[in-house]
């Protein structure tokens, strides 16, 4: 009787029930995370335990044209890639909005690229991106447009468009489908009235559905966001940072200094040195969802 | 207002640019599956219709099932994904419920610390924990994957089963606490079963994010015996500078099927999971 006394106290209770998901957590996520940091002061390699040198592996970064030309690519491949998913997301959204034959089978098709391994489909693009035997480059050399085959990968602003283009294709199903669903939320009637009152289309998408979806896309756009900025798979398939560390990301740049290279010291500074971007886009959601609450004239829930 | 609009103008405006945006995003995939048919010959063969494959070989599937240890990979992602999601699925529900009924001192607070957690990307880990699993000697062994993957798991399930447990009526539980049934005999025979559709659709969700990831198991194993799809198919069909594209594409097309197929069955679930995480 008492046992169970005891463990009907909810904050007994309560805690007894956090404590696999947060002994896995606090051990797998929050005790590495401090690590990481630790070690980006440190001049660790593979096999040699480091020890610490300050900011000397910031300081060497910041010297590193490598290092540099990485950051700015991040930039370039995120601002690029997140601008163009959310055009043509939404887009792709009001299309699906529409009444349409076969719409849950389409929508369902429209999500396989978010679906399909990331790795697998990137393959595939490896193939389309090809220097000898590119479908692109056939379909243009026939067409009479171009008059020799594309090097996709091999010249690095080239190689640039390619990466951020393969990561807009897999980006678009998810912001079009969250989109979509929150174009769903929007009531019918508020259109109705505005076209009783003389509202054209781009007046009804200007100051209906745009400020009506204003909460749901900063929340996709951040996630879209957050995920393109640590992006890894997509560039170490296609090109593994070259040609010539043309396309490296910080992510990847990271890894190849750390994992291949033996640098887990400079491998986790520059590592590291992707925090306080993630945590603007944190923040950025964080009040991207406060508003959500007053603008839908509710309290918390 | 559709009926107002002519037939030729909805052609323009909808159908048109859908059609075009299904092609594009469906592309990729038809180009997939026809080289994964085409014999060599034909594939490097720069004459002829390269859209269409002329003699359909199933070279490239025996070579991968029989030539490399792709179905060793197949199996070991398996498991981990099946393993690694059953193990992060029974910790959030623990966790959700905890969260959103217990309402424990703290429960907001750890709340927004679980949605914290999943926006903490993988490659921001995988040094620090490469060190560790090294450290504890899980180095090339299935559980530095059992045990890491749940880091982006627990977060993404316990925040959608939050959302899921916030819509089963505070009633019913205050019913069956006044009828004498312990906070254990809500949660397994009120509160679960209504809950089954959340648990589908974060089951299958972290099923395929399981099957998707890369860095860590690109990281973590070295043996090829140990490998996942995604890592053996990158970095064991391609010698040297001799693509086999082929059998690349083969392997490609394989290891998308186990979630195509299983997306195909839960879609509905699946696109309640993805944009209830966004949405709540």
């Amino acid at each position: 009787m008492t046992a169970s006394r005891f463990f009907d106290n909810r904050n007994v209770l309560g805690a007894v029930f956090m404590l696999p998901a947060a002994a896995l957590l606090v051990f797998f996520l929050t005790y590495p995370l401090g690590l990481g940091v630790w070690l980006g002061f440190t001049d660790t390699k593979i096999g040699r335990p480091g020890e610490w040198i300050g900011i000397e592996n910031y300081e060497f970064l910041l010297t590193d044209g490598v290092f540099r030309l990485s950051v700015y690519n991040t930039f370039l491949y995120t601002a690029v890639a997140s601008v163009v998913k959310f055009a043509l997301g939404l887009w792709l959204a009001l299309l699906l909005n529409n009444n349409i034959p076969f719409k849950s089978l389409i929508r369902a098709i429209v999500l396989l690229p978010f679906i399909v391994p990331t790795v697998l489909s990137a393959i595939a693009f490896w193939w389309i991106y090809d220097p000898q035997f590119s479908i692109v480059s056939w379909v243009l050399v026939k067409a009479g447009l171009m008059d020799h085959y594309i090097d996709f990968l091999g010249d690095p602003n080239l190689a640039r468009m390619s990466t951020i283009i393969a990561n807009i294709w897999r980006g678009v199903p998810f912001v079009a489908i969250c989109l979509l669903a929150g174009l769903q939320t929007i009531p019918p009637s508020m259109y109705e009235a505005a076209s009783i009152d003389g509202a054209t289309p781009w007046q009804q998408f200007w100051y209906i559905t745009l400020p009506m979806l204003s909460p749901i896309i900063a929340v996709v756009m951040t996630f879209s966001v957050l995920f393109t900025f640590t992006d890894f798979q997509l560039i170490w398939v296609l090109t593994r940072g070259g040609p010539i560390n043309a396309t490296h990301l910080m992510a990847t740049l990271s890894f190849q200094r750390a994992i291949p290279g033996g640098a887990l010291g400079e491998g986790a500074a520059i590592a590291t040195a992707m925090i306080p971007f993630l945590l603007a886009a944190i923040l950025f959601s964080y009040f991207g969802l406060q508003r959500r609450r007053w603008q839908q004239g509710g309290s918390d829930k | 207002m559709h009926y107002l609009e002519s037939v030729t103008r909805r052609w323009v405006t909808v159908y048109i640019p859908l059609l075009v945006f299904l092609f594009v995003l469906l592309f990729p995939f038809y180009w997939m599956v026809i080289t994964s048919f085409k014999s060599n010959a034909e594939l490097l063969s720069t004459s002829g219709n390269p859209f269409w494959v002329v003699q359909p070989t199933l070279d490239h599937f025996r070579k991968l099932f029989f030539g490399t240890s792709y179905p060793k990979w197949m199996w070991n992602t398996v498991i981990i994904s099946v393993t690694a999601t059953f193990v992060s699925l029974a910790a959030s529900v623990f966790a959700a419920y905890a969260i959103e009924r217990l309402r424990f001192r703290g429960s907001r607070q750890i709340g927004l610390a679980i949605f914290l957690a999943y926006l903490i990307p993988p490659s921001i880990l995988f040094i620090p924990l490469a060190m560790m699993v090294f450290q504890v000697g899980l180095f090339d062994t299935r559980w530095a994957l059992i045990l890491t993957y749940p880091t982006f798991l627990i977060p993404f399930c316990t925040w959608l089963l939050m959302g899921y447990f916030r819509s089963i009526p505070f009633e019913l539980e205050e019913c069956a606490l006044i009828d004498g049934a312990t906070r254990w005999q809500i949660l397994i025979k009120i509160v679960l079963p209504l809950a089954v559709p959340g648990l589908i659709s974060a089951g299958i969700f972290a099923f395929t994010l399981s099957w998707n990831e890369f860095l860590y198991a690109l990281t973590f194993i070295s043996a090829s015996e140990n490998k996942t799809v995604p890592v053996g198919v990158i970095t064991e069909l391609v010698e040297g500078d001799v693509y086999h594209w082929g059998a690349l594409m083969a392997g490609a097309l394989v290891g998308s099927l186990p979630v195509a197929i299983m997306y195909s069955f839960f879609v509905e679930y699946y696109v309640a999971g993805m944009t209830g995480a966004v949405k709540e």
